[in-house]
C-alpha cells in the first residue's frame, strides 16, 4: 500500500525528495531560541569554578568571600549535592562537583548563581580553594602501571580480540605505528541552558542535549528527585557531534536553581567549553599485517591504546569500535586485537562522530597503502580483492546478513572522473589568503581510503525509541523525544508520516521528557532508524485503525482501502472519503521500536555484537608546499552506503560537513595537551575548517540498497563521511610527499621535518 | 559601575542603554539586554563571525565592538534582514538550497553573504568562499552554502 501510495503522490513531499526543514525558516530569521538564547525575567545567572591543576587534592575550600560578592545568590560546592555526587553515561564515575581531588584540568569544584555574568565572575574569583598539586599521569602508554588516579582503576576496559587460527602467518607482512590527537567536537553553540524550580518541588530544565532521558535519569539521581520530577525539554541545539552525549552543566544548573527558587541561565565560553565536554580519544595504534602474494589478506595484529582521560564516559563503547572495526571492511580470516582504553589526568574523552572507528580507519588504511606497495599492486585493486561483502564474517565472527556494498562503494568512487585543476589563484594554493606558497615547491598528491562502522548500539544494549501518532481532524501530531541537533531529524520525521498517513499537515511536538518514553540518543547514526522506525510504526497503526474503522463503517474491505494525498478511496472505486472528515474522531497509537538484539562479545571478542555497517570511500587530492610544509586539500570525491536515500538535500549535507570534520582532523585540528593542560581552548588557536580550507565534495554515488529491518531501507548516514576522509586526505599527502607520516593532524612540521631526516 | 545611557539604532529602531558595564560588546547588549539574541556567541573573541551585524554597512564581529562605540551609527542584526515583506534572497536560499543544519552559524552567513552581494552580485566560488571565510560553520562544510549563495544570486538578478 505505501509503493501505490508513493506511485499517487501529488502533494507535500514524502519520501526520496526534497523537503525544507521545517526549522529552516526560524533558522534564517534569527527566531530560533537556541539554549544560549533562553531568557527569563526573574533569571539569575550561573557559572562555574574549575580546577587549575590536571591533578590535585583538595586540602579546603573557603566560599565565605564569594558570598559576601554583591548580588550573588548561592555558592555550591560537593556538599551541597543533595543525591548520587557521581553520574556517568556507562558508569557513574565522575563527581558532580569535584569532592577531595580533581582529576583533570578545568573539573568543576563549586558553582555560582548572582544578577549578573560580572558578579558571578567576581564571586568564582574570590572562592579560595587550597590544592595540592599532584603530578598528573598523563602518558596513556603508562597508565596500567601507574598508581589508580580513580577507585574505578585505571584500565577503562580492555577489548583482546581473538579471531581464527592464530598461527597464520602472511608471505608479505607491513606494520607500522600511528597516532591520532585529540580532536574537538567544535560545536558553535556553546553549552548553555536554563532551569527553572517547580512548584510540586521538580524542576524544568531546558538544555541542548542528545539524550534527553538518559539526561534525565542522571540529573534525577544527582538531585535525590524521583525521576518524574525531573522534566528535560530540548532546547535549541547548535550542534553536537557526540559532544553533548554526556551531561556538562546539567546538574549544576538544577542545583542553583533549586536552591535559590529562582531560574538560573548559565551559557560556557568558548575556552570553558572546551574544558566541560568530552574529545575524540587520541589513539597510539601498532598494526601488523600478513597477506599472501596474490594481495589476499590474512592475518591482522594490531594493539590500540586509546586515551580516555579522568572519567570513562563512553570510552568502554569507543574502544570495543575501534577493536571491531580494527582492519577495516576487509575479508580478514585471523586476527588478534588488542585494545585498551585508560584513565589518565588528561581531559576526558567519549563520543565524537565515528567513534572510535575514525582512529583505526586512519591506522589500517595506511597499512592498506604499505602493503599495495610491499605487494606491488594497485591500492584500490588491493582493497577490493578483499573487499568484505553480505556472507562474510567480520573479525567479531559475526557474518553479515545486511546489505555491504563495500566492492561498489569503492569501485564507484574511485572510477569518478576527478574534476581538479591546476591552481590559478595564488589563494588557491597552500597557505591560501596569506600567499605564501611559491608555486615552485608544490607538488600533488592523491589516495584513497575506505571505511566502516556500526551504526545502531550494540552489544546486547536495549536499544529503543519511543514514538506516538495522533491523528485528528487531517493533522497528524507526532511526539518523539528523538534530539534534533542540526541532522534533520525533523524533516525526517514529517516526510515519514506524509508517507505513511498520505496526511499533508504534521506537527512535530518538541522534544522532551514529558508524556513520551526515551527516544535513545542521537548518535551512532540511529536516529533516522530507531526514530524514524518508531515513527512509521505509530503511523502505521493510525493508518490500520483508521482503515477498519472506515471498512465497518462503510461494509467494504480494509484491504481495499489506500491513504493517499489527503484522502481515503477505495481500489474497486465507488469510495473516496476525506481525511479531514474520516479523523474527525482522533486516532492515536504510541510505540516501542527496537532493533535486532545483539549479544554482547565474549571475553575474546567474539559475538553477534552489532546490527547493520554503513561503509564510505574517500578519495583526496591536495596540494603541498614542501617548503613550507602548508597542505591544501584540492577535492574530496565520495561514495557511500546510504541504504536509501530518504531525503537528497539533506544526505549531501551529511557527507560534506561530515568530510569537513574529517579534514579538519588530517590536518589541522588537535586539542593541544601538555602536562595535562590544554593549550589552546580558543577558536583563535583550535583550527576548523574555513570555507577556505574546505575542498568541493564531489558524490560520486549514494548505494542504495534497501538494509533489512531498516525504515525505508534506511541506513544511517552520519558518521561515515567522518571516518573514511581523514585517511584519504592523510594518505594524499603521503603520496605527495612520499613521507610516512603516520600521525594525525599532519602538522607543517611533520612535512618539513619528519622524524628521522637529517 | 555602568556607563552613561547610550542609544543604539538597531534595524531602524531606537534604543536606550541604561545600564550596560562599560566593557559590554556590542553582541553582548544586542542579545542580553535589547532582545535581540538573533546574533550569535560561538567564540566572542571574533574568530567564528557567528555574531556578524552591520554597522554603517560594514560587516564586523559584533563581539569586538564596544556596545557604547556603536551610538549614533546604523546597526542592522539578522533580526532586520528579513523585514515585513519576508525573508531576504539570501535568507530564502539558504532554506531551499540545505544551507541550514543545527543553524547557529546561520545568522553570521547570510548578513556576510547579503554584504557580499551587495558589493559583488555575481560572485564567483572563490570569492564566496574567501568572503565567508571568517564564518565558521561545523554542519555543512560549506557546499551548500556555497550553493546558497549562487541561488540567492540569481535570484536577485546578479546572473542568468
Amino acid at each position: 500500500m505505501t509503493d501505490l501510495a508513493i506511485s499517487k503522490r501529488t502533494a507535500a513531499p514524502r519520501i526520496g525528495e526534497d523537503t525544507p526543514r521545517p526549522d529552516g525558516v526560524p533558522k534564517v530569521a534569527g527566531t530560533f531560541a537556541f539554549s544560549s538564547d533562553l531568557h527569563h525575567d526573574r533569571m539569575l545567572w550561573g557559572g562555574t569554578l574549575r580546577s587549575p591543576h590536571p591533578s590535585a587534592r583538595i586540602r579546603s575550600v573557603d566560599i565565605s568571600a564569594a558570598v559576601a560578592v554583591t548580588g550573588v545568590h548561592a555558592v555550591l560546592t560537593h556538599e551541597d549535592v543533595p543525591g548520587s555526587l557521581v553520574y556517568g553515561l556507562e558508569h557513574r564515575d565522575q563527581p558532580v562537583l569535584a569532592p577531595d581531588v580533581v582529576r583533570y584540568e578545568g573539573e568543576p569544584v563549586a558553582i555560582v548563581a548572582a544578577d549578573s555574568p560580572e558578579a558571578v565572575r567576581m564571586a568564582v574569583d574570590a572562592i579560595a580553594v587550597d590544592y595540592e598539586p599532584l603530578d598528573p599521569l598523563v602518558d596513556p602508554d603508562l597508565a596500567e602501571r601507574a598508581d589508580p588516579i580513580h577507585p574505578d582503576g585505571n584500565l577503562v576496559r580492555r577489548i583482546n580480540l581473538i579471531h581464527g587460527d592464530q598461527d597464520v602467518r602472511g608471505e608479505v607482512q607491513v606494520e607500522g605505528t600511528y597516532e591520532v590527537g585529540m580532536q574537538d567536537q567544535a560545536f558553535l553553540g556553546p553549552e548553555s541552558g536554563m532551569a527553572v524550580p517547580a512548584e510540586d518541588g521538580g524542576i524544568d530544565l531546558y538544555v541542548a542535549t542528545q539524550w534527553l532521558h538518559s539526561d534525565r535519569d542522571q540529573v534525577a539521581d544527582c538531585l535525590g528527585l524521583d525521576p518524574a520530577l525531573v522534566r528535560l525539554t530540548l532546547s535549541g541545539v547548535g550542534g553536537a557531534f557526540g559532544a553533548r552525549e554526556d551531561l556538562s552543566l546539567h546538574v549544576h544548573l538544577c542545583m542553583l536553581a533549586l536552591h535559590t527558587r529562582r531560574p538560573v541561565k548559565m551559557v560556557y565560553s568558548r575556552e570553558e567549553s572546551f574544558h566541560g565536554h568530552v574529545h575524540r580519544h587520541p589513539a597510539r595504534m601498532w598494526f601488523r599485517h600478513h597477506a599472501d602474494r596474490d594481495g589476499s589478506i590474512v592475518r591482522v595484529e594490531s594493539r590500540l591504546v586509546l586515551d580516555g582521560g579522568a572519567y570513562a564516559s563512553s570510552s568502554g563503547a569507543v574502544i570495543a569500535n575501534a577493536a571491531c572495526f580494527a582492519a577495516g571492511p576487509y575479508r580478514v580470516p585471523s586476527a588478534h586485537i588488542d585494545g585498551a582504553v585508560v584513565r589518565t589526568n588528561n581531559p576526558p574523552c567519549g563520543a565524537m562522530r565515528g567513534f572510535g572507528a575514525v582512529q583505526t580507519c586512519f591506522a589500517h588504511e595506511a597499512q592498506m597503502d604499505r602493503l599495495a606497495d610491499a605487494l606491488g599492486m594497485d591500492p584500490v585493486e588491493l582493497r577490493l580483492h578483499n573487499a568484505l561483502a553480505p556472507g562474510d564474517e567480520l573479525l567479531t565472527g559475526q557474518t553479515i546478513t545486511g546489505t555491504a556494498p563495500v566492492a561498489e562503494v569503492i569501485r564507484t568512487c574511485a572510477d569518478h572522473p576527478s574534476g581538479a585543476s591546476m591552481a590559478v589563484d595564488p589563494m588557491e594554493l597552500p597557505g591560501g589568503a596569506g600567499r605564501t606558497a611559491d608555486p615552485e615547491h608544490v607538488v600533488r598528491g592523491e589516495a584513497f581510503a575506505v571505511g566502516f562502522k556500526n551504526i545502531l548500539f550494540s552489544e546486547g544494549f536495549d536499544d529503543f525509541s519511543e514514538a506516538s501518532c495522533h491523528l485528528a481532524d487531517g493533522v497528524a501530531t507526532i511526539t518523539s523525544a528523538c534530539a534534533e541537533v542540526g541532522q534533520g531529524f525533523v524533516t525526517l520525521a514529517q516526510q515519514i508520516t506524509r508517507e505513511v498517513l498520505g496526511v499533508d499537515d504534521v506537527v512535530l511536538l518538541p522534544a522532551s521528557t514529558v508524556g513520551i518514553g526515551s527516544a535513545g540518543s542521537t548518535s551512532a547514526s540511529r536516529q533516522t532508524w530507531m526514530s524514524g522506525g518508531a515513527i512509521q510504526e505509530a503511523c502505521g497503526q493510525v493508518r490500520v485503525q483508521l482503515l477498519e474503522r472506515l471498512a465497518v463503517k462503510h461494509g467494504v474491505d480494509a484491504d481495499d482501502l489506500v491513504v493517499a494525498d489527503g484522502r481515503v478511496v477505495s481500489m474497486a472505486g465507488g469510495l473516496e472519503i476525506d481525511l479531514v472528515e474520516a479523523t474527525a474522531e482522533p486516532i492515536e497509537a504510541s510505540v516501542v521500536f527496537r532493533h535486532a538484539p545483539t549479544l554482547p562479545l565474549d571475553e575474546n571478542g567474539q559475538g553477534d555484537a552489532h546490527v547493520s555497517f554503513a561503509f564510505s570511500a574517500h578519495r583526496a587530492i591536495v596540494d603541498v608546499d614542501v617548503e613550507l610544509g602548508l597542505v591544501k586539500v584540492v577535492e574530496l570525491t565520495t561514495s557511500q552506503d546510504v541504504g536509501r536515500v530518504l531525503n537528497p538535500l539533506q544526505t549531501v549535507g551529511q557527507l560534506e560537513g561530515g568530510a569537513a570534520q574529517g579534514v579538519g582532523l588530517a590536518v589541522m585540528e588537535e586539542v593541544l595537551v601538555q602536562g595535562g593542560r590544554i593549550r589552546n581552548a580558543s577558536f583563535t588557536d583550535y583550527l576548523v575548517p574555513t570555507a577556505l580550507d574546505m575542498p568541493p565534495v564531489e558524490i560520486a554515488a549514494l548505494i542504495e540498497e534497501a538494509e533489512p529491518g531498516a525504515p525505508f531501507g534506511a541506513k544511517g548516514i552520519g558518521e561515515p563521511p567522518s571516518i573514511s576522509s581523514t585517511a584519504a586526505v592523510a594518505a594524499a599527502i603521503r603520496n605527495a610527499t612520499g613521507l610516512d607520516l603516520p600521525r594525525v593532524p599532519v602538522r607543517p612540521t611533520d612535512i618539513v621535518f619528519p622524524e628521522g631526516a637529517a | 559601575m555602568s556607563t552613561d545611557p547610550f542609544v543604539l539604532e538597531v534595524n531602524g529602531q531606537s534604543h536606550e542603554v541604561a545600564d550596560a558595564h562599560p566593557g559590554e560588546s556590542l553582541l553582548r547588549v544586542l542579545r542580553e539586554r535589547l532582545g535581540l539574541p538573533g546574533s550569535k556567541n560561538a567564540c566572542e573573541e571574533g574568530e567564528c563571525g557567528s555574531c556578524t551585524v552591520l554597522v554603517d554597512g560594514q560587516t564586523v564581529c559584533s563581539c569586538l565592538v564596544l556596545a557604547s562605540t556603536a551610538a549614533g551609527r546604523k546597526i542592522t542584526t539578522i533580526e532586520g534582514i528579513s523585514g515585513d515583506d519576508g525573508l531576504s534572497h539570501v535568507q530564502e536560499a539558504f532554506v531551499d538550497a540545505g544551507a541550514v543544519q543545527c543553524g547557529f552559524c546561520t545568522p553570521g552567513l547570510i548578513v556576510s553573504i547579503g554584504s557580499l552581494l551587495e558589493s559583488d552580485p555575481d560572485p564567483s566560488d572563490l570569492a564566496v568562499r574567501e568572503a565567508i571565510s571568517g564564518n565558521l560553520c561545523r554542519c555543512t562544510g560549506y557546499g551548500r552554502v556555497l550553493e546558497a549563495v549562487h541561488l540567492a544570486a540569481t535570484r536577485r538578478g546578479g546572473s542568468t
